[in-house]
């Protein structure tokens, strides 16, 4: 009997590659030694990256699930290791992304007396997870792992934590590995109502201005076909939030721009001038919908949805369909009528050329001397291959690189969307890069951000993840200057930063590095990192106080986006 | 605003209780009141919580707690599609007891169930109306200990827990 009886740890790492998870991004510590101990006896069948940080291993499983649409798996030990996730379970909680992490406990007779590294890590995880456990017995971690994979990409997906006490680890136990199939709390599969089709097709075919907005719930339902269908059946013009970028490859014809704070002015402004709204798995956040009380008033919304809790959370529907849009999208596209709306779509077109007069060609194609953000990433596009996963930070730098970075592709954008995460885009364009070595991963980030996970350069240094990194260098925590400029009086109270040779630390970790300063470089340089086997860290020295816009200040409503 | 009682069925799991009450504090609601018991199934429990609140929010509260992975499913009625009940228990001292308060105890069909050397303790079973009204009245007393439950409660359509649990 004892000769069929494994560790706990080995029952870890078993369960782990039984869920065909390929890598994991860990750390390690006391309490998660023994998974250590065993990791040393698969290294074949299990890859791990030993990333510098914790928070630079959830990032890093962030950014392989979102590219990867599979669980994202990351491994630390107890109490700091633990606490160091927390970042990285927030950002995957509000931005549905399926990770399994793992963390190392004290043994079980400890628990309770402020142990050495012992932190209370269930209690301190519980609103930022999906679901977590602590699991105390060897018996116990096969069938905890089994039930976290399937929380975590099951329904909308999330993360998952499982705390397993170090006496665990090192008991012996049967290693029988029974996936899980579901359980009877937890409803992942919601058929489709026919009536709230009917309802809604009824709705759309009596539509003058119907709009569709879509969300990350396209692309976490791989409903991308199906949304792409629908819209060419129905004619309706299609804007995307912040994560639904990529699910509509932006030169589709009913593709009419991005939505939210930052977004494009006719999407935004003409929300409130449609009379059907469809909303395609996205939450109404409120950088979406700006000032509740005046936002989409005069239309009937349809809420396609999967998450029962979004339904009249932020905006109240008229008529909500609740499943996978995958699922509600076909058929409403049966129900629907063949249609076109050259009207209502003229409208987008009117205010998008007023945009790219006013915003976009000074952004592209600037005459001013300093380099603008714009610029950069308009060079990116010339060069970058149709599936170039673009990971970005969070500020100035994120809302113009998405603005401006050509999606063509699902699951080619990689952001901190909810948690808005500074220090997210290094680790995650390591994550993203190591999931496929052969697809382009540009990292965008700027000066702020990339100094709060840059050790993650070793990472990137030790496994030759040919991540090319781009640093926007503006000398400034850009975004919240911009708001002290726009609504502080100009009081730049602690945004200037004084920063760091980025070229030297790149050197210094033997990544190639390059700095440009002058617009006639730029191409080049861009050229060259593209092409560059290996990492590459370019610095671009861009304009000190440039803004972004189109812009919904705060508390105003998607109608008051002003284009300066 | 509103009183609404909450029902809560969910698998007996360690830490459930505070999954449900931080959806309560994340948006500052405070919880009236909340009672927990094993349910007529086995291995399923079920939580009644009482909280004062807008509809809209109460449907939220409902929404954020079916939500979690362990709750098999949470409903929400207005008191007046609810049969419950609420014990109080009161602490009087002997040396207060006289024609007067036995009066109160039989107007308000309490009783006496125990007897000690220096107090004697009262319940009351109703709404909270009614034990907070008996409260006010044996403050003049010298009321030593007043303790109360929360809510128990069952609902009054023919819906049971058995169609949830499959």
């Amino acid at each position: 009997m004892k000769d069929s009886m494994i560790r706990g740890a080995d029952i870890v790492v078993r369960s782990l590659i039984a869920e065909n998870a390929e890598i994991i991004f860990g750390y390690p510590g006391g309490a998660i030694m023994p998974v250590y101990d065993a990791l040393h006896d698969y290294h074949d069948e299990l890859r791990h990256v030993l990333t510098r940080h914790e928070q630079g291993a959830i990032h890093a499983a962030q950014g392989y699930a979102r590219v990867s649409g599979k669980v994202g798996v990351c491994l630390a030990t107890s109490g700091p290791g633990a606490t160091n996730l927390i970042t990285g379970m927030a950002d995957a909680q509000i931005d549905s992304t399926p990770l399994v992490c793992i963390t190392g406990q004290v043994a079980s007779h400890l628990l309770g007396t402020d142990a050495f590294q012992e932190t209370d890590v269930v209690g301190i995880s519980m609103p930022g997870t999906k679901w977590n456990i602590q699991v105390r017995r060897v018996e116990d971690i096969a069938p905890a792992i089994a039930k976290g994979f399937y929380i975590a990409r099951s329904g909308r997906p999330g993360p998952v934590l499982i705390d397993i006490t170090k006496d665990a680890q090192q008991d012996f136990g049967q290693f029988n590995y029974q996936p899980c199939l579901g359980f009877r709390s937890y409803r992942t599969h919601i058929p489709i109502e026919k009536t709230a089709i009917q309802e809604a097709s009824f709705l759309i075919n009596m539509a003058k201005r119907p709009y569709v907005l879509f969300g990350q719930g396209v692309v976490l339902g791989q409903a991308e076909a199906e949304l792409k269908a629908f819209l060419e059946k129905s004619g309706i013009p299609a804007a995307c939030t912040l994560l639904g970028s990529g699910a509509l490859s932006e030169d589709h014809p009913n593709y009419v721009g991005k939505l939210g704070m930052h977004g494009n002015y006719a999407p935004n402004l003409l929300t409130n001038q449609c009379d059907i709204l469809i909303a395609v798995g996205m939450r109404f956040d409120d950088r979406v919908t700006g000032d509740l009380k005046r936002y989409a008033k005069q239309a009937k919304v349809i809420h396609l949805e999967l998450d029962p809790a979004e339904i009249n959370k932020n905006v109240k529907c008229e008529v909500a369909v609740l499943g996978s849009c995958k699922d509600s999208l076909a058929l409403l596209t049966s129900a629907v009528k063949e249609n076109s709306y050259p009207e209502w779509m003229a409208k987008f077109k009117e205010l998008a050329d007023q945009e790219r007069a006013t915003v976009i060609d000074p952004d592209l194609t600037p005459t001013k001397p300093g380099l603008t953000m714009g610029e950069v990433i308009h060079q990116i596009n010339k060069y970058k291959a149709d599936d170039a996963v673009l990971v970005t930070d969070v500020g100035q730098h994120q809302m113009i690189s998405w603005r401006y970075f050509n999606y063509k592709k699902p699951r080619t954008q990689v952001t901190s969307g909810g948690l808005g995460t500074m220090g997210f885009a290094l680790p995650a364009a390591l994550g993203a890069q190591m999931y496929d070595f052969s697809r382009q991963v540009v990292c965008v980030v700027g000066d702020g951000g990339i100094q709060m996970t840059i050790q993650e350069l070793g990472t990137i240094m030790q496994t030759k993840a040919p991540v090319k990194i781009v640093l926007l260098n503006n000398n400034f925590l850009g975004m919240v200057r911009q708001w002290q400029q726009m609504f502080f009086d100009k009081r730049y109270s602690f945004t200037e930063l004084d920063n760091p040779d980025f070229i030297k630390i790149a050197e210094a970790y033997n990544i190639q590095a390059q700095k440009v300063t002058e617009r006639g470089d730029l191409q080049e340089a861009i050229e060259d990192m593209l092409i560059h086997d290996g990492p590459y860290f370019l610095e671009v020295v861009v304009e000190k106080e440039d803004n972004v816009f189109p812009m919904i200040a705060t508390g105003c409503s998607v109608e008051e986006v002003r284009l300066s | 605003m509103k009183r609404y009682t909450i029902f809560v069925i969910t698998e007996n799991f360690i830490g459930i209780l505070n999954r449900i009450t931080i959806i309560f504090t994340r948006r500052g609601i405070n919880i009236d009141a909340l009672t927990a018991s094993e349910s007529r199934l086995e291995g399923i429990h079920r939580i009644t919580i009482e909280v004062t609140a807008s509809e809209d929010t109460v449907i939220q509260l409902v929404n954020q707690i079916e939500k979690i992975i362990d709750v098999i499913k949470a409903f929400y009625h207005e008191d007046e599609s609810v049969v419950y009940q609420e014990i109080a228990l009161y602490k009087i001292p002997v040396s207060r007891l006289d024609g007067g308060l036995e009066k109160i105890i039989r107007q308000h069909n309490a009783k006496i169930i125990a007897a000690e050397p220096d107090f004697v303790v009262l319940e009351l079973t109703g709404h909270k109306e009614q034990t907070q009204e008996l409260l006010e009245i044996l403050k003049g007393y010298g009321l030593l200990e007043f303790a109360r439950s929360g809510r128990v409660a069952v609902a009054k359509r023919m819906l049971t827990i058995d169609s949830f649990v499959k």
